[in-house]
Formats: C-alpha cells, structure tokens, sequence
C-alpha cells in the first residue's frame, strides 16, 4: 500500500455526493475514474483524509445530443466517448483527442469530468473544451451553476471550482456551418503526455473566410489556455492569405510559463507547439473547406 | 510519520469465478488485494503507478491496471487475472499459447499484463493489422524481448481466434 490512508466514501447519488463535499470541505477529494488522483496518492504527490468515489453514481453517465450542443455527463469513460457516434458525429474535436490519451486500459477507466476537474495543461480535454467553448456544469449543496470553460481553468491542476461543488456534467456545443477540426500531438511514445500539441476548431464562411477560430494548446504552459493572439490574426481574412506557420509561431509568441525538463526545453517545446498548430490549422482548414 | 489508519471495509470481489469477500483498508489497490489477499501472484507489479502494464487485469471484462483500482472500487465486481485465462484443465488460451509458439517472453515479469491486454483486446478487434496491433499494447512495457517475438504472438493469436 502505497498512499497515505483515506476515509473511504461511496455515494450514490449526486445529492449524497455534493452533502459529502459540503460537509468534509477542503478534506475530501473526488475520486472519478482515479487514473491522475491514484497514481498522485501512489507517489504522494497528494494525500486527503476523504475520497468520495463518484463511480457509482447512474446519473453522472451518458452522452446526448440536446438543443445545439452534446451533453456528456461527468462519470463518462472516455472509451464511452471513443465508442459513442453522437460524441464523432457532434464534437468531432473530442472524439479525435481521445484516441490520444494514454493507452485503451487507461480509457477503459478515466472520465471526462475527472480529466477536466484535474485541469491537467498537459492533457487533451482541457485543451479540446476551451477551444470547443465547453459549458461546465457544477453542483453543490446551494444549488447548480454553469462554468464557460474560459473561466473554468485557473491554474496547475486548479480550477474555479468551489470545495463543496461536484462537476457533474458538460455541454460541448455544436460548431454550425462550414468546419474543420484538428487535434495534433507530438510525444516520444504513443500515449505518453505529449511534448507539445494543439485542438484546434476553425469555421468558414461561403467565400471561405475565417469567421471563427479556437486553438487550444497542450503541454506549452502551467494552465490550460487557448493561443487568442493566433485566433484574432485569422479571423475575417480569406484562408488563401493565411500560412500556416505564421499562425504556429504566433501561437507561441508570448507564451510565459512553457514548462522544460528531461523531455526538451522550453525553446524546442515552443517549436514543436509552433509545428503542431501548424499541422492542425491545414488539416481543419483543408475540411472545413470541404464543408 | 505515523499515519493514521483508516476504517476499513467489507469487499467482496469475483475472481476467476470465486467470491473473495474481505475486510481491507480503502488504500489497498485492487492489485495489492490479489497479490495478498488472494494470493493470486500471477498479476505482477512493476512501476504501480500506471505506466508499465504489468498488472492488468480484467474488470468487469475490461482491460485495466489494477494499481489503479482501490478494491474497495471493486467491491462486487468481477475480476479475470492472469490465473483465469487458461482452460479449467490447464490448456492454454490461444494467446498464452501463441507466447510460447513465438517467444514472447524473456523474463516473464511483463507477460501476465501482454497476455490479459491480448486476450481483451482481441476479443474486441478481432482482425487488428499490425499498426493496431503496436498501438494496443503500448501500454505494456517489455524490457527483454525487444517486442518482436510478442508481435509476433499477437498476430498468431488472432489469426487462431478469427479462424475458431
């Protein structure tokens, strides 16, 4: 046994959940699929004297198409998501990021909500639900509130979540019109954290002029965040105008906090990071186009 | 640091078709509970925080790393360990044998994790091409055979499964 010792909870109902958070406060953590939380309590990284295990819950499961967007409930596998047609079919941009995250053992068992609560800037989710405009959706014991992703992510493994509040569902609404999306990676093995990446959404109008785009980066900073100087360069000009690598290295001016280590430093990550948004903006483009 | 200890709780797990019913601390892993409270030694533990694969096992019919399971998550599910893959009467699964055919296995420390990923995910991808194949065990780390004896293995076994 290698994490500290913990108080174990199970509730089964969201209700129950969200009474547990309130009353254990800041002691408690969520347990969801456990694939960061456990190997972070293994390497005692991190210890909490609660773990509420939301596995159970029936009601935090499911993916389906509402009014303008795809609600996927927070208990979710990603190997639901991977499998499900309404998720390929409605947020193409999250179907194809999750094939890239870890290994099929690992989606058998991590969840959408746990992936984006963790607020990992590394992994894909976080990067995917800011560039799609996720919507959030927190409880607690004082009610229910929605969260845009753009306010979602506040720092390292930190979000703009209260202790009490219970992620417990999140809407990724429906790009309308003419879109392409792209999510490119680089990493030394397959379902490693990438060294840098990008989810990248672009839409067009008939003329094919950029009327929207959304870059979200991975692994190129200490928060999970779009490349907003990148995206305002695009928009309203025609695509034949637009080279790629420009916007590349435009999405990574600026960039203050690109973490370095054993797997490259900051300056490469920046290259690859330019590179991968790169191949992302002409892969979206060349299908938007096609729209 | 003395570390205070937690409740502990009553689990029951099915493995290998027999309830393991337990009383085990929440910080035990499903893997730590197979090993001691089972004495199922099959599943073996390399890194135990996700990485290498060794200790795969099948929960509920999927693939997971069972040090990454508390067993308390586990209570009243069903497990399949390296122990359950074989026939009753010890003949080999299509996989384990392919192993043998092939030479997918050196040490033998990662094999339990190969073959329990193998067996699942070729019952769910029963024609894999080799691309897929390479992708499906990433997950699992080998540190002796080079992994072209255990492609090899992988490939054998499905062309043996699809053929059945």
């Amino acid at each position: 046994m290698k994490p500290a010792p913990f108080e174990y909870h199970r509730p089964e109902t969201v209700g129950e959940a969200v009474g547990l958070l309130g009353e254990l406060g800041d002691a408690a953590k969520v347990l969801a699929g456990g694939q960061s939380l456990i190997p972070m309590l293994a390497l005692r990284l991190a210890a909490f004297d609660h773990l509420v295990d939301i596995g159970q819950i029936a009601e935090l499961k499911g993916i389906e198409r509402r009014d303008g967007h795809i609600w996927i409930g927070a208990g979710t596998r990603y190997a639901s998501v991977e499998a499900s047609p309404a998720a390929a079919a409605g947020v193409p941009l999250l179907a194809r990021a999750t094939r890239l995250i870890g290994h099929f053992q690992i989606r058998n068992r991590g969840t959408v909500g746990g992936s984006l609560a963790h607020a990992d800037p590394a992994a894909e989710y976080p990067a995917v639900a800011l560039a799609v405009g996720a919507s959030m959706q927190v409880r607690s014991p004082r009610g229910e509130r929605a969260i845009d992703a753009a306010d979602f992510f506040d720092g390292m493994w930190t979000t703009s979540m209260e202790p009490d509040e219970l992620l417990v569902a999140v809407s990724f609404p429906l790009w309308p019109g003419r879109c392409g999306f792209a999510v490119e990676e680089f990493a030394r093995r397959h379902g490693d954290f990438a060294i840098a990446g990008a989810a990248l959404g672009v839409q067009l109008d008939a003329r094919d002029r950029v009327t929207r785009c959304a870059i979200g980066l991975i692994g190129l900073g200490s928060t999970p965040e779009r490349a907003a100087h990148a995206e305002e360069s695009v928009v309203g000009r025609a695509v034949s105008e637009i080279e790629a690598g420009q916007i590349g290295r435009l999405a990574m001016a600026g960039l203050e906090s690109v973490p370095a280590d054993l797997q490259g430093s900051a300056d490469y990550r920046k290259r690859v990071g330019a590179a991968m948004v790169a191949r992302a903006w002409a892969s979206a483009v060349t299908e938007a186009a096609r729209g | 640091m003395a570390e205070r200890p937690a409740a502990e709780r009553p689990v029951t797990v099915r493995v290998n078709g027999r309830d393991w019913p337990a009383v085990v601390e929440p910080r035990l892993t499903l893997a730590d509970f197979l090993r001691h409270h089972c004495r199922l030694t099959g599943t073996h533990l390399g890194c135990e925080h996700g990485v290498c694969g060794a200790c795969t096992v099948l929960l509920d019919g999927e693939a997971v790393r069972s040090c990454l399971v508390f067993a308390v998550q586990a209570d009243g599910a069903e497990v399949t360990t390296i122990e359950g893959i074989a026939e009753p009467d010890g003949q080999l699964s299509p996989v384990q044998a392919a192993f043998r055919d092939c030479h997918g296995l050196q040490c033998g420390f990662c094999t339990p994790g190969f073959v329990v990923t193998l067996t699942a995910y070729l019952r769910d991808h029963p024609d894999p091409s080799d691309v897929e194949i390479r992708e499906a065990l990433s997950g699992n780390l080998c540190r002796c055979t080079g992994y072209q004896g255990i492609l090899k293995a992988a490939r054998q076994a499905a062309a043996e499964l699809s053929a059945s």
